[in-house]
C-alpha cells in the first residue's frame, strides 16, 4: 500500500511534501463511517475532530440528550415543474447512497430522522429556475435529511435557505447522473441561537459537474461537513464558501475530496472574515488522492480575514496523495490581518475610512461572490456583508 | 492661491523598541503653481516627509507644523488631507485585491469632489485620462495595483493626480525602476496638471533624470533629516556632477 504523503499547514505543494503519518484523513476520524449512532462514542472534545468545536454549545446534538421537538423547524419545497418533490420514509432505498456519516451528529441525524425529502430533476431535464428549499426554525429541534438527484445531463440550480432559531442536524445527499450539473448554495442565514450541525454527500457521476458554494453568516454554532466522491471518471467538483463570523460565533466548515477515481478534478475555495471577542472559524480541508485516481487534479485554498482582536481562526488544509501520476494537486492556506497600507492608500485617495474598509472586505469576497452564478443570491450576499460590516463600524 | 507652508518639522518613528527621529526641523513652502524638486540621498527622510504630509499612522510628529492655506493639516486624518487637496504619489502603491480600478478611481473621484461625477462625462474623462498615459482601456477592469508591472503602478498614480486635481503633489519617487519610455510618458503626465499652473507640486527623487522632463523651479537638498541647501534648477546640475558627498558628510554631523 502505498503510504499516505501528509503536507503540514500553510504550505505549498512545490518543493515541500512531507511524509507525516500522524494526521492522515482515515486516522483523524475516532471511528469509521457508520449509519448508526451507537457506532460512535460520545465525543469527550479531545477527539481530532471534535477538538475545536465547543461540545457544550451543541444543545446535545452529541450526546444523545436533544429529542427532536416534531414541529419548531419548517421545511419548504419550491421546485418548477418536471422536478419530482416527495416526503418518503426511513426504507426508502434512495437514501444514504452518496455517503456515510463521519461523525456522531450525522449518525445521530441518520438514526433519528423520521421522514426525509427527495427532490429529483429527471434525466435530460434542464431547469431554468432554482429549486429552493427553505428551512425555518422556530426554536424546534429537528434532525433531517435530504436527497437531491439529478437524472443523466439535467441540470439544476438548488438553494437551501437556512433562517430562524433552531437546532438543527442533517444529512443531505446530492446524486449526479452521467453528465448533469449540479450547483447547490446553501446559507446559513440563522439567527443568532440556531445550532446546525450537517454533513453534505455528493456523489458525482461520470462527467458530471458539482458545484457548492457555502454561505455562513449567521447560528451560535454551525458545523458542516461538505464531502464529494465520484462515482465515474471525468468528474468535476467546485466547492466555494463564504464565512462572516462574528463575536461569539463557532462557524466550522470540514471539508473532503475524495479523489476515488481517475481523471476527475476538484477546486476547493473558502473565504472568511472575522470580527469581534471570541468569533471562531474552523476550516478543515481534506483532499484525499487514492492510488487508483491517477490523472487528479485538485486545488484548495483558503483565506481568511480578521478584522478585529479577539477572533481567532483555525485553518489546517490537508493534502493527501498515494500516486504521484497526478495532473496537478496544490493548496494554499493564509490568515491576515485587516492591511492597514491598503486602508492608508484608500484613504489617501480622499475615500473615508468605513468606506475604505468596506471597499477591501467587498473586494476579498468579491471573486467568490462572484462565482455564485445565482443573481438574487449575490445581491442579497452583498447586502448581508454590508449589513455586517455596518454593525462593525457601529 | 493654495500655499503648503511646512514649519521646523520634527518626525519619528519606532524601529526595534527605539524612538529615531528622521526629520529634524524642515521648513518648506510650495505654493500653488511652483515645482519643487527634493533631492537627496537614500536615508536621508525624504520619503518619509512625503508620508508624514500624508498622514501616515507610522510616523508620529513631535513638532512643528503644516498648514494648507492657514488650515492645520496635521490635525487631519489621511483621507480629510486628501480632500483638502493633498494628494501623494506612493512609491510603491499598494495593492488591493478585489477592487476594480475603475470602481477604485469612481469612490476616490467622488469622496475628492464631493459628488459622483457624471456617470457619462466621467467615463470619458477617464477613458481620455487614460489614452494620455498609454494605457490600454482593459486596465480599468483590472484590481488596483494588483499585477501591476512597475511602468504601470506609476502611471496609475499619475491618472489619480491628473483626475483628482490636487491643490498640492507629492511625487515620492516617482520615477524610481521605470525605463525612458516610461519616465517619459509619466513625466508627460506630471507637466499636463503642472500646465493648468492650479498645483503645487513636491517631486522627491534620487536622480537628477527626472529633471529633464520635469522642469523644477527650486531644487533643495535634502540631508539627516532637514534641507541642507536650496537653490534653483543649477543647483541640480551641481548635484549631477558632484553627487551628494558633501552633504552627507555634513549632515554627519548635523
Amino acid at each position: 500500500m502505498a503510504e499516505a504523503q501528509n503536507i503540514p499547514v500553510g504550505s505549498t505543494t512545490a518543493g515541500s511534501i512531507a511524509v507525516a503519518a500522524e494526521s492522515t484523513v482515515a486516522t483523524r476520524m475516532s471511528a469509521p463511517p457508520s449509519f448508526d449512532v451507537a457506532d460512535f462514542p460520545v465525543p469527550h472534545g479531545r477527539e481530532e475532530e471534535w477538538r475545536f468545536t465547543p461540545l457544550e454549545r451543541l444543545r446535545g446534538l452529541h450526546d444523545g440528550t436533544a429529542a427532536a421537538t416534531g414541529d419548531g423547524v419548517k421545511v419548504d419545497v419550491q421546485a418548477p415543474e418536471g422536478v419530482t418533490v416527495e416526503t418518503v420514509g426511513r426504507d426508502d432505498a434512495r437514501l444514504g447512497r452518496a455517503g456515510t456519516p463521519v461523525d456522531r451528529i450525522a449518525a445521530q441525524a441518520y438514526s433519528a430522522f423520521e421522514k426525509a425529502g427527495v427532490v429529483t430533476v429527471p434525466k435530460e431535464t434542464v431547469l431554468t429556475e432554482p429549486i429552493r428549499i427553505a428551512v425555518h426554525g422556530e426554536g424546534g429541534v429537528r434532525y433531517g435529511h435530504q436527497v437531491v438527484e439529478l437524472g443523466a445531463f439535467a441540470e439544476a440550480v438548488v438553494v437551501i435557505d437556512h433562517t430562524g432559531d433552531a437546532v438543527l442536524a442533517a444529512n443531505v445527499d446530492y446524486i449526479l447522473g452521467d453528465g448533469a450539473k449540479l450547483t447547490v448554495v446553501s446559507v446559513q442565514d440563522w439567527d443568532d441561537k440556531a445550532v446546525h450541525v450537517a454533513q453534505h454527500n455528493a456523489l458525482v457521476g461520470r462527467d458530471a459537474s458539482f458545484k457548492s458554494v457555502v454561505v455562513t453568516f449567521g447560528g451560535d454554532l454551525v458545523r458542516l461537513h461538505p464531502r464529494v466522491s465520484y462515482a465515474g471518471t471525468g468528474g468535476e467538483a467546485e466547492l466555494y464558501g463564504l464565512y462572516f463570523t462574528d463575536a461569539g460565533q463557532h462557524q466550522e466548515h470540514r471539508l473532503l475530496v475524495d479523489h476515488n477515481t481517475p481523471h476527475c478534478k476538484s477546486n476547493v475555495a473558502y473565504k472568511g472574515a472575522l470580527q469581534g471577542e471570541d468569533a471562531h472559524a474552523v476550516w478543515i480541508g481534506d483532499v484525499l488522492i487514492e492510488a487508483k485516481a491517477e490523472g487528479t487534479d485538485t486545488y484548495e485554498m483558503n483565506r481568511n480575514l480578521v478584522l478585529t482582536d479577539g477572533a481567532r481562526v483555525d485553518s489546517v488544509p490537508n493534502l493527501e496523495i498515494e500516486t504521484g501520476e497526478i495532473v496537478g494537486a496544490g493548496h494554499a492556506s493564509a490568515t491576515g490581518r485587516f492591511d492597514d497600507e491598503q486602508l492608508f492608500y484608500l484613504m489617501a485617495r480622499g475615500i473615508p475610512e468605513h468606506e475604505a474598509r468596506r471597499l477591501v472586505v467587498r473586494g476579498f469576497f468579491a471573486e467568490l461572490v462572484q462565482q455564485i452564478g445565482v443573481p438574487d443570491i449575490e445581491e442579497r450576499l452583498i447586502a448581508k456583508i454590508e449589513e455586517e460590516l455596518e454593525a462593525s463600524v457601529a | 492661491m493654495a500655499t503648503l507652508e511646512i514649519r521646523d518639522l520634527h518626525v519619528t518613528v519606532e524601529a526595534d523598541n527605539a524612538t529615531k527621529e528622521i526629520l529634524k526641523g524642515v521648513d518648506l513652502t510650495v505654493k500653488q503653481g511652483e515645482t519643487h524638486a527634493i533631492m537627496g540621498p537614500n536615508g536621508s527622510g525624504k520619503s518619509t516627509l512625503a508620508y508624514s504630509l500624508a498622514g501616515h499612522p507610522k510616523y508620529t510628529i513631535t513638532s512643528g507644523s503644516v498648514t494648507l492655506d492657514g488650515e492645520d493639516v496635521l490635525e487631519m486624518s489621511v483621507d480629510e488631507r486628501a480632500r483638502a487637496g493633498l494628494f501623494l504619489a506612493m512609491q510603491y502603491p499598494v495593492e488591493v485585491p478585489g477592487v476594480s480600478v475603475s470602481n477604485f478611481l469612481r469612490t476616490s473621484a467622488t469622496a475628492i469632489r464631493g459628488e459622483a461625477p457624471k456617470l457619462r462625462t466621467w467615463v470619458k474623462e477617464v477613458k481620455e485620462a487614460m489614452a494620455r498615459l498609454n494605457m490600454d482601456p482593459a486596465f480599468a477592469e483590472r484590481n488596483v495595483n494588483e499585477g501591476f508591472s512597475g511602468g504601470e503602478k506609476k502611471r496609475h498614480e499619475i491618472l489619480q493626480l491628473e483626475l483628482l486635481k490636487p491643490k498640492v503633489a507629492i511625487l515620492d519617487e516617482t520615477d524610481s525602476g521605470l525605463d525612458v519610455d516610461a519616465l517619459r510618458v509619466v513625466s508627460e503626465g506630471v507637466n499636463r496638471v503642472r500646465e493648468t499652473g492650479e498645483v503645487g507640486t513636491l517631486l522627491i527623487t534620487h536622480y537628477t533624470r527626472i529633471l529633464r522632463y520635469i522642469k523644477p523651479d527650486h531644487v533643495h537638498v535634502f540631508a539627516a533629516g532637514r534641507i541642507a541647501e536650496s537653490g534653483g534648477p543649477e543647483l541640480a546640475d551641481k548635484l549631477e556632477a558632484e553627487g551628494y558627498e558633501a552633504y552627507t558628510k555634513g549632515g554627519a554631523s548635523a
